[in-house]
């Protein structure tokens, strides 16, 4: 934010970054050489809705447009109780293309639509096979990715974080400051 | 690019830009007299108490603008939660977090003021090291959606950088109160017993003292307008970043409602401890009826009425 900006009491609402997103394929395989994790063939998009009736019809265009498409995925549509909006796609879970590419399909609808700013992030799912959770998120305003554990009652395992962090340095751009690496608990298709 | 729905509101920054000039200008015409008197009438006391007034309103402004954040934690007694210290602060952590990662700012910290005035407000002099306190009594009347909304217009204040801003306008309206307290003291107790001395001198120590008074008095009055007019349009503008945020202007109108609505009739015992604080207030802790011209030009927030119609206005922007 420039000096005008502060002078005259003024943000602009943050422009998200879609591109990076399709970085995800490759990293999902490097993720899965290094580790346990494979993916769930999960992902989510959460955004804020915005009131009114042009914010509910690009809603329902994005649905039409993602359950229209081969009969492997499926789509669903959820709000948590913060009042965000998720859209959980399911594929094969080896066809982390074809889900990344729906994920993609959600923002450009909406950023087309001029409610770009309301994109908060994706989460890629992984797991396992002692059962623990891993996503990737992606954050949209920032244009970086971080890695989330979370573990029974609201606790995260920061070890696994930080173990991602490392596995994935060559492949995303991670997100360098820590204090950004919010929670999304309890994110539907985690 | 795509297209954007987030048009500026002009008006609202043309009105904020020319109260900014203004201030500026008074400042500059204070200060121009200021000089011009001490170089026509050049003596040491009033020297000396411009250079004492100077001294100070730089010494308060800046510990005011430095540590904003403890002193007004410690005002309000507010403390500091972190997530695992209850539903309560659970709850309003998970909330700043996404508007944090919606609007790309750091995050603040968090702290909940025990009361049950439902009520906020966002201080510290950056982002870095900002709070953002809620009462108890919000907490408990809001629903998650008004809470998110009254949540985005304080963490609005701390992105458009207002502490900093409204203390470098306070500090004119600052230098002013101090000069014609120096400048007062000075006539009663040091202008009497030295100008007997030196007669010569004399006819001259006296008026330039009260000249400076005068200054003083006048150019605070109008500090005063013109900071709280500053205020104002302030508050418009974080209500209008927090409702383009979160995208749902109707929720904050909601809360703004149930917290003005609520706040009259609480007894005025509990407000009078509440007042030093108003300025950094969400909403500010007196009731919103009463003399309608003269309390507004006196106010540090807009009427509830004018707030409800700036967000009307989004909302109607919005569902285009």
């Amino acid at each position: 934010m420039g000096l005008l900006d502060v002078l005259l009491g003024r943000t602009k609402p943050v422009p998200p970054n879609l591109d990076a997103l399709f970085a995800l394929p490759s990293a999902a395989i490097t993720l899965q050489a290094a580790t346990d994790f494979v993916p769930t063939g999960t992902g989510s998009v959460s955004f804020r809705a915005a009131e009114g009736r042009a914010f509910s019809e690009i809603e329902k265009d994005v649905q039409d447009l993602l359950s229209m498409g081969e009969a492997k995925s499926s789509v669903e549509i959820s709000a948590d109780s913060y009042g965000f909006t998720w859209l959980v796609c399911t594929h094969a879970a080896d066809d982390i293309e074809g889900l990344v590419t729906d994920l993609h399909a959600v923002n450009s609808s909406l950023e087309a639509g001029g409610f770009g700013p309301q994109l908060l992030c994706t989460i890629l799912g992984f797991r396992d096979v002692a059962g623990n959770r891993l996503g990737l998120v992606y954050l949209y305003k920032r244009g970086t990715f971080y890695p989330f554990a979370p573990q029974a009652g609201e606790r995260r395992n920061n070890a696994t974080e930080m173990q991602i962090r490392g596995v994935l340095g060559n492949d995303l751009k991670v997100e360098p400051d820590l204090g950004r690496w919010f929670p999304v608990w309890g994110a539907p298709g985690l | 690019m795509a297209r954007t729905r987030y048009a500026t509101d002009r008006g609202l920054i043309a009105r904020m830009g020319a109260t900014m000039f203004l201030i500026g200008l008074v400042f500059t015409a204070f200060i121009i007299v200021i000089v011009w008197l001490l170089t026509q009438y050049s003596n040491v006391s009033s020297g000396g108490i411009v250079f004492i007034a100077v001294l100070f309103g730089v010494g308060i402004s800046f510990g005011s603008y430095y540590w904003s954040d403890k002193i007004a934690l410690t005002t309000a007694g507010a403390q500091l939660v972190q997530p695992q210290d209850g539903p309560m602060a659970a709850e309003l952590h998970g909330v700043i977090d996404r508007l944090c990662a919606l609007a790309d700012m750091p995050k603040p910290r968090v702290a909940i003021a025990p009361g049950d005035m439902p009520n906020a407000f966002a201080t510290g002099r950056s982002s870095k090291v900002a709070v953002v306190v809620v009462t108890e009594g919000l907490l408990r009347r809001l629903d998650r959606n008004e809470l998110e909304g009254v949540l985005a217009h304080e963490m609005s204040h701390v992105a458009h950088k207002d502490v900093a801003v409204m203390t470098i306008a306070s500090f004119l309206g600052i230098m002013a109160a101090l000069l014609v307290r120096f400048a007062f003291y000075s006539e009663l107790f040091g202008g009497g017993g030295r100008g007997g001395r030196r007669g010569g001198n004399d006819q001259n120590t006296l008026p330039v003292v009260l000249v400076v008074l005068l200054v003083g008095v006048v150019v605070y009055a109008i500090s005063f307008l013109l900071i709280r007019l500053l205020s104002r349009y302030r508050e418009l503008s974080a209500d209008r970043s927090g409702a383009l945020l979160t995208g749902q202007p109707s929720a904050l109108a909601s809360a703004l409602v149930k917290v003005t609505s609520d706040i009259a009739k609480i007894p005025t015992r509990d407000l009078r401890t509440a007042e030093p604080l108003n300025a950094f207030y969400f909403a500010p802790a007196l009731s919103a009826t009463g003399g309608r011209s003269l309390s507004t030009i006196f106010s540090t927030h807009p009427s509830l009425e004018k707030r409800l119609a700036a967000l009307e206005k989004i909302s109607k922007q919005l569902s285009k």
